[in-house]
Formats: structure tokens, C-alpha cells, sequence
């Protein structure tokens, strides 16, 4: 669900079809009948957006049914947690969840927490907006394990409000919110059932089909709980995979190129958070249990990485020096922010936003207001061109001559034209080596940051202002090579795993780093990568043979710890024996008082699944945590299927609409998510719900012929001919509907923009019918643009920017739009 | 393969292709005596590689190792590694691109420079342009940094310059990007791929 | 994940040189000549990605055909021609009973992808009917167009029964697929059948393929696919008319027509008796014809 596999990660889709092969099923739900869908055993239509009512009715059908697996979710999960008792669900506040507050538009949490206690987030959001001291409310952690009922019979244990809250989540209810026949969707809900528990496990893929929703965070929290309850996590053929798109995403995400985060998952200082001192960002960024309560080493080593001798204990560690975020500067509000002439300069470092940027007219015309911007690709994006080449100027509502940006197209090796690591969806990071130079001027980013900041470290080299000193005590002494002077891949990577501060000698794991600046270590989860001097793990080339037991160890190198299964400690139940044989990873070994199996153990390697904390000693971290607390990143060490803190629009997922949907909630009054982030502005404007100027259900989507942007494919004559233009696939019966044959041109047109594109009119997409009711669903390719072999309109013209509150995704997965035979008229 | 040949080459070429001495010596003439000189000289052009290094597939995040085949400092071809536990020398449509994607007659190869309310781009040597946006990036900065909120909370930082993109980068290249953006210059508008 | 133990003999991230005898490692066999290889492409596993067209385009250095939208499902190469020598046709069949289909046939899709590409037959009709020589039999067994003897007199096109062989606009000879003649000279599987990301193409001795193909057969009938063929193999539907088998031969689930391929395809030298009757009934009745204009002529 939310991926289609076969399309987009084929290489992966291998491993589905291997396991099919072995008898496994295979299930695709999806709005559009796909590639995958083909190869599936069971396919099932879903309007888009409507995933979380199919999640829910799984979540429902499992309860009610009592297909869960009870000796996991029991031992391993917080369903026996008993939560505060003023905590209420959609059902009983149609749609809202307790503690909304209608002036600021948010929840407080107070009441989503567990009874008589305050649970911090796991992740980089860890505080938590209550009323009382948040620090010293979590210090109750210490006191004692979290109440619990294993009855399951106190009505306020998070088995009853699951529930409660899910009871409405009817199979009858999912075939008219979602559009999926309800035989279908029990044959489902049966299927992953019977291929769960000891001997079997499911797992759930999902991609950008969920995340790209203002509910997508709560679509993949309804996985998880999904796989909580069926015992599907921590265990071989488990868990949910997040199948990412760029060959660094997730390297991106962990070393981030992303505003709220350190690299490997360290909040940025946030100025209206207690953040003002070091002291403070380390009180109340640790969690007082679990393994974050270690997060002042990584803090602390991060800051020696970056500011080397600068960073002096006295001066705390250079802590100052870092910039505090003071709301969302993620991709969307950074649109408006162009715009809006909050942002001057820009660097496009490999990315195409006037495709691939939501209300990409609005992007365009935020680029046109920049004084200047510096573009970095292998050939001229469009973004690159917006000047000339862009919808407003071709439409002639800006000229050329009107647009001062300074514009700056630096040619970009590739692959193989520069080395370094990637990591992958799965965590391997992954070393290529620079086998040839670049063409021309061609030169890496790595080449350009470094000498764009020798430049300035050059420029500021006289400046005795505060607000210099951390460029000038930034630590920039990398090797180069050569006669284009790269620096070296191989030293920064060095810096990631970590050293020893002042004599370098690389260090092997993050239980070695301290908080008191003797070590520094760029990025703590990759810490093991580079253990030795001269080991470079990522570059390793060693898997197993056909004997080897196939997690692959000797291949690359897996954050954390090298290890490739994460929460492995869950393979084996709550003794530390293997669920079944069949299923067999970890286990504890009495006999060698430790975890033995062929992963690294993600565990304390000799802790016993009896271990208890003496609660008497007031234990923190880990010493809190019990020999049957698999989830050691989580405060309480069990699965959140009611998750207190950390997400800022439900504990539990709920229906909500897409911001703009053809049909009002079936599930609740309250339309849409109350907390979604909406710019609702003269350039942005939305559709409100079920309006019939805007009758059709938009999804836009890839194709395996094209990667993202269009770029890396759109400009390679081999693979631009194999879908040469854009297109909109619609039914055959809307297509009769408005009278549009295939290949027509047809105009798809929202508040933001009009495109116009070829139909396809085709079978695979089908009109859902909803007690009653028919919604028409159009498809859109977003890849194309005016660049390169294969062109066509920009999909995300029509996009609006709208964004998940968690992340701040945009919603480009389901909107509405109108749709009409013939070709725009350019508003000339 | 060669395109042009001398009358010598022609002459030696049709004595040599000739089949019909080694129809007469018992060759099926529908297989060896049919060879011509190109079928028996082939070879595959990996062959001809001076350098073959190991990369990773740029396109998707699942994974797939190459092989980057090079000659005299070209890529000659980019294949599957057979090595790699996750493709095992396959790769999809993207992948198996990889080497139109590198020689794709679109690539860019100088610096282009578009002035401010100028019709056309211009071409600037690299060092031009390292210069002058070291420049740009310091007096936009000096313009608009601010160090403490009214209220007197430090922010360190500046709202005026963005960065977009890392997906498609090494995890070197993020590193040094939020280490010089973030933690040198105090830049807050720092995203990438990863979240949308 | 399971890897080819001689893979460990090569753990360096730069490597010496070209791996020996790869296909080995990709195709779980070497090369050698003197043998019989083919392909059996398996439509039950295809994805429709068209990494063989990619694969082979590029390593065979063909053009791109700048075709634009076809509006034919997803494919819009076509054909094959002198520029695509492996194609991928897509064939919808989603309705069912008047509504759509949710539960899939197990291993076979709602929407038919198949690749398609040379069929490299024995004997091979194209080989036959060139007059320079140029197209040969390897000592792989496959059927190669030499392009330093062809003349592009274009015999071949028209004696293909599948619509294979074509002449280039470009440079005025045949093109085809060579199995990737160069590649199996250094002990490297084809390009396509290496690419496949689901083994949909499979390379390798015939034999050996014809032993998998029949028992893919058995699995899939027993699975409930019974309309599961194989087409092109010995004594199965392509491999008639005179064509012993086709060394690319196919495993398909629905009739040959639906996928472009003829239901009988046959050697022209099988044409010929019949042809030359009736080329004979046609002079004889044109002289009739014109006897009897020239008579009615004479008439007037």
C-alpha cells in the first residue's frame, strides 16, 4: 500500500516475486491498477487518500476477530498501558481527539498520556507540550515500569480504546469511504492474518503513496500498529519498509539536509523551545529511559566534530554558535518565502523544484523574486531556465527583462565521476569509487562546499563579530587531490564515524563517545562505518555464500552497528526463544549469557530476557528498561500502538479527508486534519470539500521509464523514448462521460494552474462507487517538464501547498480537479 | 569498428571472408565458413577497460551496485556488479541507463552565468563564479543575520539564503552542506528531497 | 539474496580486470562454443519495466526512435525494428464480468507484459534466404547478421515469419538482435537477460532451458494457470512450419495473437510448393486474362 513496487523499486520487487515464488501472497492496494498490481495475487482499488479507513478497518477486522498474536503484542507492545483518564477518541468528539484548543488551533497532550506520567517522543521531536514541567514530569519514568493492566480489562488500557475508537471501522464502512469491495478488503484483512504470527510473518511496503497526504504520518502509524498487533516487527519477513526514492534519501535524512534536525536524528535548537543554553537543549532533549538518554555524548561529540578546538567546554562546546530555528522552514513554507522575498539567495544542489515543487506556477514565480540563485545539475533544469523558459514568462505575465535574479548553472559530476557513500533504503551505506573525472568544469558538491567555504572562511578571515566565530572556528582542514584540489571524500566520512579529540584515532562505536569534547563524532548512528583507520565498512565487498546465512554482514555497512534487522530482540519471545524455528533470528543462549544469531543483536548483547530494573535505584536509560523491551529507542522500550507524545494530530490514526476531497468524511463532522498545514492564500487557493466546480479525484504519480524531476531520464535519449510525453489516465467511462478518446488532449485544471496532456484512457483506472455515489478518479504524471527528450506540463502546477503537521509533506497524492477535452488557452 | 578501409584491406578482406575454400575444406557453409573477419575478431568492449570500479545505482534508494567500465578516463559502460547481494548484476530501466546518463549530449559542461535582467546566459570560468557567490552569499548574509529575538533569545542565524537538494548527494556532501550552511554561516532554510 | 560462491574470489571495491566467465555468476552457467544457447522469456514474471530494452540499447549503441505517446497501454516503442531489438508489448485485460478484476490469476497478470526479441530459429529462415552470407549460424548457435558482408539486398525482411529482421534507414543493412554475439565471445550473459530485475528473460544453454521451461510449466498448471504455454520449443506452437524451435522461445498464458506472434509461423522454403502453384495458377490466368481482353479486343 502507498507503493507501487514493481514501478518504481523493480529491483526490489525481485525479493517480492522470489518470495511469491516460495508461496507467499501478494497484495496490492492502490488507487490506480499497476505494473504491480499485475503480478499480485489479490488487487484492491482504494480512492486516494482514503488509507487510513482500509488501516483501520484492518485494525478493527483484527480486534474484533481476535486475530492478533497475544503473546507479542502483549509482552512487546504498550497495549495493556493504561492511559489518562480524560483521554477521548474521534468517535466520541466527532473527529477531534481530547485536548484540542480551539485558539491556538493544537492540541495540548496532556491527557494522550500515560496515566500518571509523561512519555517524551523517541525521535527528534521529543518535547512534549504540556502544561506542567516537562522535564520533571518525565522524570517519574524513573520511579517505576508505566501501569499496566494484562487483563486487558481496565477500560482505559489502550486495548479498550482501540477498540472503542476503531469500532466504527466496519468493512461496510471501508467499501463506502474507500471505494474497495468489502469482500475484498475481509479477504485482505484474513490474508494477513493468516500469515502472521510464530511461524509466518507479513510485511507491509509503503512509499511515497503515503507519505504524500496531510495524514501521511498517521497512515504509517496505522502500519505499524497493524504490525505491533500481528507480531510482524523485530522478525525476519516482518516489518514495514519504507521503500525511499533518491539513491541518498535516506542518507539525506540522516545526515540532513533538513532544517529541524542534526545529523542522525538530533533536534536543531529551536528558539521558542528550552533551548537557550547547552544545558538546557540537554535536559530537555534526553529522555530520562531508553537508549536516547545517551543523547549528550552525541550532542556534545557532534560539536567537537564541527568546531574542533573552538569547541571549549567553558563555551559550551560552541552550542551558541548554532543557528535556532524559529517555526516550519521546510520546502513548502520556503516556496512562500521566495515569494514572499524572505529569501534571497539559493542553492539547488541536485534538485528541481519548478517540476517538482508543489504549486510549482507559485515556485517559478518565487524563483523570479530571488536576487540570486545558484543552480548545480548535470544539464539545465528547469529550474535553471525559469527565466526564459518558465509557465509565467511563456504565459507573458513576467518578462525577462523584469527579473533581476542573478542566475549561476554549475555543471555536476555524477556517480562514478566522484566517490563517496550512499545509504540506502534499507541503511546500507554503500561507498562508489570516482572512477573517471567529470566533463569539463564538472566538479562534485563536496568540491564546491569546500572551496565555497574556504572562500568565505577567506572573506571573514579579519572578523572579530560574534556572529563569525563559527565559521572561522568550523573545522575545514579536509585533504585534497589532485589537480582540481577534491577534497577527500574518504576524511569527511572519517569525521561522520567519529575520533578520538585532539589525536584522530578513529573510534569503533558510538558507546565510546563521551560528553566531555575528548571525542567527536560527525553523526553517532553511523559511528562503526569507518572503525579503523584505512577500513572504510561501506566499501566492503564481501557477502555471504550460497552457506552464509544471507544478512550479508560482510557487504557494505548497516547504521546502527552494522546491523540488518532493526529490533531484532522481538524475534525471539519474551524468554529469549525463538518464536518458531521457521522464523528463527536472534535468541538468547543461557549458556553463553548472550544474544546469539546471525545479526548484531539490537540489544544490550548480555542482558537477560528476565532482567528487571531495580526500580528502588531510580534507574535511567537503559538501566530502566527490562530483558523484554525490544524497542530500546522508545522512552518505555514497547511498540507504541497508542503513541503519547510526538505527533501533533492524533495518538491514534483517524479518517480524515484530504485537505480537498470530492466527498464529505463519512466518519466524522470534522472534514479534514484539524492540525494539517494549510497556506490559504490568493496564490495558493484551495478547493473547499465536494465542490462540483472540482469534481474529480487527483493522484499524481512515477513511472518506471522516469526518475522524479525528469532529469536524470528526461535527458538520456534511451529511456526519454520510452514514455516520450505527459499523459492523464482516466476510465473509460469518464472518458465517455465528457467525450475524450485516447490521446486526446485534455486541459486538468485547479484553483492553482491548468495543464493540458495527452489521455489515457484505460481500464486499469476505475470509477470508486460510494454508497451510492461515483467518483471519478484522474491520474497525472508529475515527471515532465520543458527540458530534455520527453516534455510535457508540469503536474505539479495543480498542486497545492498543503502539508502533513508532522512532517510538512505536501498532499500531491490526492487533491481534485476538473478535467475537459481540448487544449488551454495561455493566458495571453 | 573500422569504417574505412584501403583497397589493400578491401582485397585481403574479401580473400579472407571468401568462404568458399573453406565450404570446399568441409565447413558448413551456414556457420563457420560463413564468419566473416569483424565476427571472428569480436570481443565484448569490457574487455577494453583500463579501470573498473565499483558504484552504486544513483537513481532509486534501493541500492544496486555497478560496475563503471573506463578507458583512457571515459566511461566505456555501466553494468550490474554480479557481486552485490541486493541486484545481483540486474538492474531496472534507470539503472541499466546510467551510462546514457552520464554521456547524455545534454550535460552540461562550463559554468553558465544569466546577469541580472539579461535575455541570455553567458559562459564564466568556474573560479568567476566561485568567487562571485562567495561574495553574494556574504553580503546577503551580512545584511540580514540576526543574532538575538527582540526578547534577547539568541537565534544565530539568517533567513535570506536557502538550500535546496541532497537526495540525489553522497552523504559526504550533506555532511559538509549542513556543517558549512548550518553550522558555519547559520542558515536555517536547509531541506532536501528526503521530506517531499 | 542468495549470491554465486565465486563471487567471494572478487572483493575489491577497483577490480583487476573483467570478471572471468560472468554469465556464470549472472546465469549460473558458462559460455562455451560449440553449444546451443537461447533465451526463454517467462511472461509470467515480467514486470513491463523494459530494462531489456534499456540493456540492449545501450549496450548495442542503437539510437532512440523518438516515437512519442502511442496511447498502447505503456509501450510506446512499438516494435522491433533495426533500432529495437528487444520490445515489450502491454496488453490490457482488466474488465471481467463487467467489472473490473481484483483477485489475479496466480502468476499471470491482468495485464499481459511480454518482451519480445529475435527468435533466433532453427532453422533460421532470414539465413536461408540471405545470398551474401551475411547472416550466419554462430558457434553458439544463434543467428547473427555480419554487418561487414551485408549488402542490405533485404531478403531477410520478408522471410522472417515474426517481423524480426529490418533494414536501417541509416546505413541500409539488416539489423537484429546478435544475442549479443560479442558478449557471449567473452563470456558474458546478454545484456537483456542480465538487466532482468524479476527473470523474466532467462539466458542460457537450450537444453537446460527446455528442462526449466516444461517443469515452470508443471508448477504454473498445478498453481491453476492452466492456459500456461510454452511457445517456440521443440514440438510447441511456434516451432512449425519447417522450425524445428525457436532458441528464444516464450511461456505464455494466452494465444499467440494476443502478444503479435503468428499462430503458425512456418519457413518460406515450406511455402514454396504451395507458392509456386500458385504463382504458376496466377500466370496461367493472367495469360488467360490477356488472351481474353485481346480476343474481346479483337472484338470491338
Amino acid at each position: 500500500m502507498g507503493s507501487n513496487m514493481a514501478e518504481n523499486h523493480p529491483i526490489a520487487f525481485r525479493f517480492a516475486l522470489q518470495a511469491k515464488e516460495r508461496g507467499a501472497t501478494l497484495i496490492h492496494v492502490d488507487p490506480r491498477f499497476t505494473r504491480t498490481s499485475a503480478l499480485c495475487d489479490i488487487y484492491a482499488p482504494l480512492r486516494p487518500g482514503s488509507d487510513i479507513a482500509f488501516l483501520g478497518g484492518i485494525i478493527n477486522y483484527i480486534l474484533e476477530h481476535d486475530l492478533w498474536f497475544k503473546e507479542y503484542a502483549l509482552a512487546f507492545t504498550n497495549l495493556s498501558t493504561i492511559i489518562d483518564e480524560r483521554f477521548q477518541d474521534a468517535s466520541e468528539l466527532d473527529g477531534f481527539f481530547s485536548g484540542w484548543d480551539e485558539e491556538s488551533r493544537s492540541y495540548k497532550y496532556d491527557s494522550w498520556q500515560y496515566q500518571g506520567e509523561v512519555v517524551p517522543a523517541s525521535l527528534a521531536e521529543h518535547y512534549v507540550n504540556t502544561t506542567e514541567s516537562f522535564a520533571d514530569k518525565t522524570k517519574r519514568m524513573e520511579k517505576g515500569p508505566p501501569p499496566r493492566d494484562p487483563t486487558l480489562q481496565h477500560p482505559h488500557c489502550v486495548y479498550q480504546i482501540l477498540r472503542r475508537h476503531y469500532a466504527a471501522y466496519t468493512p461496510e464502512m471501508v467499501e463506502r469511504t474507500t471505494g474497495c469491495p468489502r469482500e475484498v478488503f475481509v479477504k485482505i484483512a484474513e490474508a494477513l492474518a493468516r500469515n502472521s504470527g510464530r511461524e509466518r510473518t507479513g510485511t507491509i511496503c509503503y512509499a511515497v503513496g503515503w507519505t504524500h497526504h496531510t495524514t501521511g504520518v498517521q497512515m504509517i502509524r496505522a502500519a505499524a500498529m497493524i504490525q505491533g498487533l500481528l507480531g510482524n516487527v523485530g522478525r525476519p519477513g516482518g516489518g514495514i519498509l519504507a521503500l525511499r526514492g533518491h539513491a541518498s534519501i535516506q542518507g539525506s535524512t540522516d545526515i540532513p539536509t533538513l532544517y529541524n534536525m542534526l545529523p542522525t536524528y538530533l533536534p536543531q535548537p529551536n528558539a521558542f523551545k528550552p533551548h537557550k543554553t547547552l544545558k538546557d537543549y540537554l535536559q530537555h532533549e534526553r529522555t530520562p529511559t531508553g537508549w536516547w538518554h545517551n543523547f549528550p555524548k552525541y550532542a556534545v561529540s557532534l560539536l567537537k566534530a564541527w568546531y574542533g578546538d573552538g569547541a571549549r567546554a567553558d563555551k559550551e562546546f560552541g552550542y551558541g554558535w548554532l543557528p535556532r530555528i524559529v517555526g516550519d522552514h521546510s520546502q513548502l513554507p520556503m516556496t512562500l518565502a521566495m515569494r514572499d522575498g524572505v529569501i534571497r539567495g539559493m542553492f539547488m544542489l541536485g534538485q528541481n523544484p519548478a517540476v517538482g515543487g508543489h504549486n510549482a506556477g507559485l515556485v517559478q514565480r518565487g524563483l523570479a523574486e530571488l536576487d540570486w540563485l545558484v543552480v548545480r545539475d548535470m544539464t539545465e533544469t528547469e529550474t535553471a531556465s525559469f527565466w526564459y523558459a518558465g509557465r509565467p514568462v511563456r504565459d507573458g505575465e513576467i518578462h525577462p527583462r523584469d527579473i533581476r535574479t542573478e542566475v549561476f548553472l554549475m555543471p555536476a559530476s555524477l556517480a562514478a565521476e566522484k566517490a563517496g557513500s550512499v545509504t540506502n533504503t534499507h541503511r546500507l551505506l554503500q561507498w562508489h569509487d570516482k572512477v573517471v573525472s567529470g566533463p569539463g568544469d564538472s566538479r562534485s558538491e563536496t568540491w564546491f562546499i569546500f572551496h565555497l567555504g574556504r572562500r568565505l572562511k577567506q572573506l571573514y578571515s579579519a572578523s572579530k563579530n560574534p556572529k563569525d566565530a563559527g565559521l572561522l572556528a568550523l573545522t575545514w582542514d579536509y585533504p585534497t587531490e589532485g589537480e582540481e584540489e577534491e577534497p577527500s571524500a574518504d576524511s569527511v566520512l572519517k569525521e561522520m564515524n567519529g575520533y578520538t579529540w585532539p589525536e584522530r584515532r578513529q573510534i569503533e562505536s558510538f558507546q565510546q563517545l563521551k560528553d566531555d569534547g575528548t571525542t567527536a563524532c560527525g553523526g553517532w548512528l553511523y559511528c562503526g562505518v569507518y572503525p579503523n583507520e584505512g577500513d572504510n565498512r561501506a566499501r566492503a565487498r564481501h557477502p555471504d555464500g550460497p552457506e552464509g546465512p544471507g544478512t550479508h554482514l560482510g557487504w557494505a555497512w548497516a547504521w546502527p552497528a552494522n546491523r540488518r534487522n532493526m529490533y531484532n530482540r522481538a524475534s525471539a519471545d519474551e524468554q529469549g526463544r525463538p518464536w518458531s524455528e521457521r522464523k528463527r533470528l536472534m535468541s538468547w543462549d543461557p549458556a553463553r549469557d548472550e544474544w546469539v544469531g546471525p545479526d548484531v543483536v539490537d540489544f544490550e548483547p548480555k542482558k537477560p530476557p528476565g532482567y528487571q530494573p531495580d526500580w528502588g535505584e531510580n534507574p535511567t536509560g537503559m538501566e530502566a528498561l527490562g530483558g523484554d523491551c525490544p524497542f530500546i529507542m522508545i522512552a518505555d522500550g514497547k511498540a507504541s500502538l497508542f503513541t503519547p507524545s510526538g505527533l501533533k494530530d492524533a495518538p491514534l490514526p483517524a479518517h480524515y479527508e484530504p485537505v480537498e476531497s470530492p466527498i464529505k468524511n463519512p466518519f466524522y463532522g470534522r472534514q479534514s486534519s484539524p492540525v494539517a498545514k494549510v497556506w490559504n492564500r490568493p496564490d495558493n487557493r484551495l478547493h473547499e470539500p465536494a465542490d462540483p466546480r472540482f469534481p474529480y479525484a487527483l493522484t499524481t504519480y512515477r513511472l518506471t521509464e522516469h526518475h522524479s524531476g525528469g532529469i536524470p531520464t528526461r535527458t538520456v535519449p534511451v529511456t526519454a523514448e520510452l514514455q516520450p510525453e505527459a499523459f492523464a489516465e482516466i476510465s473509460p467511462e469518464l472518458a465517455e462521460q465528457l467525450g475524450i478518446r485516447n490521446l486526446d488532449w485534455v486541459t486538468v485544471a485547479t484553483l492553482r494552474g491548468e495543464v493540458e496532456v495527452k489521455a489515457l484512457v484505460t481500464e486499469r483506472v476505475r470509477p470508486f462507487r460510494l454508497d451510492g455515489e461515483t467518483v471519478h478518479e484522474v491520474g497525472l504524471v508529475w515527471h515532465f517538464g520543458w527540458k530534455g527528450f520527453a516534455q510535457g506540463d508540469i503536474a505539479n502546477i495543480l498542486s497545492a501547498v498543503v502539508g502533513d503537521p508532522n512532517t510538512s509533506i505536501h498532499e500531491g497524492k490526492a487533491f481534485t480537479c476538473s478535467l475537459r477535452r481540448g487544449r488551454r488557452e495561455a493566458a495571453r | 569498428m573500422k569504417l574505412r578501409h584501403t583497397i589493400a584491406d578491401r582485397v585481403a578482406g574479401f580473400v579472407r571472408d571468401w568462404s568458399l575454400p573453406r565450404q570446399l575444406a568441409g565447413e558448413d557453409p551456414t556457420r563457420e565458413a560463413a564468419q566473416s573477419t569483424m565476427s571472428r575478431q569480436l570481443r565484448p568492449r569490457l574487455e577494453e577497460a583500463d579501470t573498473i570500479g565499483t558504484s552504486i545505482c544513483p537513481y532509486c534508494a534501493v541500492g544496486c551496485a555497478q560496475l563503471v567500465y573506463a578507458k583512457a578516463g571515459n566511461v566505456i559502460h555501466i553494468e550490474g556488479d554480479p557481486r552485490s547481494p541486493i541486484n545481483e548484476g540486474t538492474l531496472c530501466p534507470k539503472g541499466a541507463a546510467t551510462f546514457g546518463w552520464l554521456t547524455s549530449p545534454q550535460r552540461l559542461t562550463k559554468v553558465r552565468y544569466r546577469a541580472p535582467y539579461s535575455e541570455s546566459w553567458e559562459e564564466r570560468p568556474l573560479g568567476w563564479a566561485m568567487d562571485r557567490i562567495a561574495y553574494l552569499v556574504k553580503r546577503t548574509r551580512d545584511e540580514t543575520f540576526v543574532s538575538n529575538l527582540p526578547d534577547g533569545t539568541p537565534v544565530n542565524h539568517t533567513l535570506a539564503i536557502g538550500s535546496l537538494g541532497g537526495a540525489t548527494l553522497d552523504n559526504e556532501e550533506n555532511y559538509l552542506i549542513k556543517k558549512l550552511f548550518g553550522a558555519g554561516l547559520g542558515m536555517v532554510w536547509i531541506e532536501n528531497q528526503a521530506r517531499v | 539474496m542468495t549470491v554465486h560462491p565465486r563471487v567471494l574470489d572478487y572483493p575489491q571495491s577497483f577490480l583487476p580486470g573483467v570478471i572471468p566467465d560472468e554469465a556464470e555468476l549472472t546465469a549460473g552457467q558458462r559460455v562455451g562454443a560449440g553449444r546451443s544457447y537461447g533465451f526463454f522469456t517467462d511472461t509470467t514474471l515480467c514486470i513491463g519495466c523494459k530494462a531489456c530494452e534499456v540493456a540492449c540499447k545501450e549496450w548495442n549503441a542503437l539510437p532512440a526512435d523518438d516515437l512519442g505517446l502511442r496511447g498502447t497501454s505503456y509501450d510506446n516503442t512499438g516494435d522491433l525494428s533495426a533500432t529495437t531489438w528487444r520490445h515489450v508489448h502491454f496488453i490490457e485485460h482488466i474488465a471481467e464480468n463487467g467489472g473490473r478484476a481484483t483477485t489475479m490469476p496466480p502468476f499471470q497478470s491482468n495485464w499481459l507484459m511480454m518482451s519480445d526479441v529475435c527468435k533466433h530459429c532453427s532453422p533460421a529462415p532470414c539465413l536461408e534466404a540471405c545470398p551474401t552470407g551475411a547472416i550466419f549460424r554462430t558457434e553458439f548457435d544463434t543467428v547473427v547478421v555480419q554487418q561487414d558482408i551485408c549488402n542490405g539486398c533485404g531478403y531477410c525482411v520478408p522471410a522472417c515469419p515474426f517481423g524480426v529482421v529490418d533494414v536501417s534507414l541509416e546505413d541500409g543493412k539488416a539489423h537484429k538482435c546478435t544475442l549479443c554475439y560479442d558478449r557471449l565471445k567473452g563470456g558474458l550473459e546478454p545484456a537483456c537477460a542480465k538487466s532482468c530485475p524479476t527473470d523474466s528473460i532467462q539466458f542460457g544453454e537450450l537444453g537446460e532451458l527446455h528442462d526449466r521451461a516444461h517443469q515452470r510449466v508443471e508448477v504454473l498448471h498445478a498453481k491453476g494457470v492452466e492456459n500456461a504455454y510454452l511457445y517456440g520449443a521443440p514440438g510447441t506452437p511456434g516451432a512449425t512450419g519447417g522450425l524445428q524451435q525457436l532458441n528464444a522461445f516464450f511461456l505464455l498464458t494466452a494465444p499467440p495473437e494476443t502478444y503479435n506472434l503468428p499462430r503458425a509461423p512456418s519457413r518460406p522454403a515450406e511455402r514454396v510448393g504451395p507458392s509456386l502453384a500458385a504463382g504458376l495458377a496466377t500466370i496461367a490466368g493472367l495469360a488467360f486474362a490477356s488472351l481474353a481482353m485481346f480476343a474481346a479486343g479483337r472484338a470491338d
